[in-house]
């Protein structure tokens, strides 16, 4: 059972409907109990960062969260959710994430040339890392498959945790992993086939 | 590098696509639900569900129709006709849509897209304008191409961004079931002017008015055409394989 934590952001239709057509047990839930009791977690998001982490801590989720991660349980934030996951955001301000992963986000502005279109919003290759492995994430996808990405900030100063890039002017960080952590900045469960194959990994995991 | 993008678009009436002539003379093509599995299924990188039905029965039924999609289909799905509020907004995102298209009700209120915006981001808010010369001026049309609003078009789009709106659809009423290539003159003068991603539609009628689309224009990024993919004239996997030997980034 994958828990899809509702704390009131963004949209969840989709992400529970893909998890149903992989035939993957889900339940879009704000029940702490049901999320406890969950062999993996996804932390989904759409909006502001400060909005959203002000939500997730409304209802007690960040520090069950950062409990849950710590006893080992498989967590994925997608877009906003695996910004959530890290140290700090400098979206309208300067605040505080979960802190599971190191590294901070930023806006995509301060390192790509000014004739790019902002949001960074469509379909991006995903690039792996050369010194690393393929992440488990990944194992059904090759280098090069698209994925759809809608995002106007981006995480940086996480080396170790990247797991994929994609090229937008400059590397941008597309998916991240730490322990059993992860995140994808684009969205799976609208990149088709290649999206899908990514969830069924996590699945499995 | 981010990759041009192909959309389909599904005018959807009664519970069936159909696609319209310079929009007039409507014909039954297909289900909508089946259509776009189909097209998800080969290379669409996105659709946009339009609904032209006017009876609330029509409405509710569009409604169904898009959660039976959305359970289906996992590419970007946008979705415009009837959206004159934010609890239409509310309605169809809830059904599965990424990003509603807000086209006569964004006329009659401007602020439609500033709240859609501040609601929902901009990311989700696409403005939808259907342009036609009228005596050397862009002029908008309202109600599906039948009225002239006497607004002139690039100004409204202008303002259109700065209220919010994170996307542009140029349908060119000029061009539009003509089949004979898209209105270039029409979306560089778009493009000049704002700088969100524009998606260019009406025209399509062959593979070489999409080549000729993407590198006339290098900013546009995206190109739509309904009946051109209905009736099978252009295949979809056909024509990305076309451009991207063309050298254009295409998701393959």
């Amino acid at each position: 059972m994958i828990a899809i934590i509702d704390y009131g952001v963004g949209n969840l239709f989709s992400l529970g409907s893909s998890l149903a057509a992989l035939g993957i047990d889900s339940v879009v839930t704000d029940d702490e109990a049901v999320i406890r009791n969950a062999d993996k977690i996804i932390l989904p998001g759409v909006g502001a960062f400060r909005d959203a982490s002000e939500k997730l801590a409304e209802r007690g989720f960040d520090k069950l969260l950062k409990e849950l991660a710590a006893r080992g349980k498989p967590i994925m934030g997608i877009c906003l959710g695996m910004q959530l996951l890290f140290d700090e955001s400098y979206e309208f301000g300067r605040y505080k994430g979960l802190g599971l992963i190191k590294g901070s986000v930023k806006p995509i502005a301060d390192i790509i040339p000014a004739d790019l279109k902002i949001p960074h919003i469509g379909w991006n290759g995903l690039i792996f890392p050369e010194n690393k492995d393929k992440n488990e994430i990944f194992k059904y996808i090759n280098e090069g498959d698209c994925v759809y990405f809608v995002h106007s900030y981006y995480a940086t100063d996480c080396d170790d945790a990247v797991i994929a890039n994609t090229s937008y002017g400059a590397p941008l960080t597309a998916a991240v992993a730490s322990g059993n952590v992860y995140g994808c900045q684009f969205h799976p469960e609208k990149s088709g086939n290649v999206g899908l194959s990514i969830i069924k990994a996590f699945a499995e995991l | 590098m981010i990759t041009k993008r192909i959309i389909p678009c599904l005018d959807v009436r009664d519970g069936r696509v159909v696609k319209g002539v310079n929009f007039l003379g409507l014909s039954d093509v297909s289900s909508p639900v089946e259509l776009a599995q189909f097209y998800s299924e080969n290379g669409a990188d996105e659709l946009v569900f339009y609904d032209i039905t006017a009876s609330a029965e029509g409405r509710a039924l569009f409604t169904d129709i898009l959660c039976e999609t959305a359970r289906k289909v996992f590419i970007p799905l946008t979705v415009g006709g009837g959206i004159n509020t934010l609890a239409d907004f509310d309605r169809v995102l809830k059904c599965g849509a990424d990003k509603v298209s807000v086209n006569s009700g964004a006329i009659r209120n401007p602020m439609l897209i500033k709240e859609g915006a501040e609601k929902y981001g901009s990311q989700c808010v696409v403005l939808s304008v259907d342009i036609k010369r009228v005596d050397g001026v862009f002029c908008v049309f309202a109600k599906g191409g039948r009225e002239n609003t006497g607004i002139e078009a690039i100004s409204w789009i202008k303002r259109g961004v700065e209220l919010g709106a994170g996307e542009i659809v140029v349908n060119s009423i000029d061009t539009d079931g003509v089949k004979g290539g898209f209105d270039i003159e029409m979306l560089d003068a778009v493009c000049e002017a704002v700088n969100v991603p524009v998606i260019a539609s009406g025209g399509a009628g062959s593979r070489e008015d999409f080549a000729t689309l993407f590198e006339t224009l290098p900013k546009i990024d995206a190109g739509l055409a309904a009946s051109v993919f209905h009736f099978g004239q252009i295949k979809i996997p056909e024509l990305k394989k076309y451009l991207a030997d063309k050298g254009i980034s295409m998701r393959l």
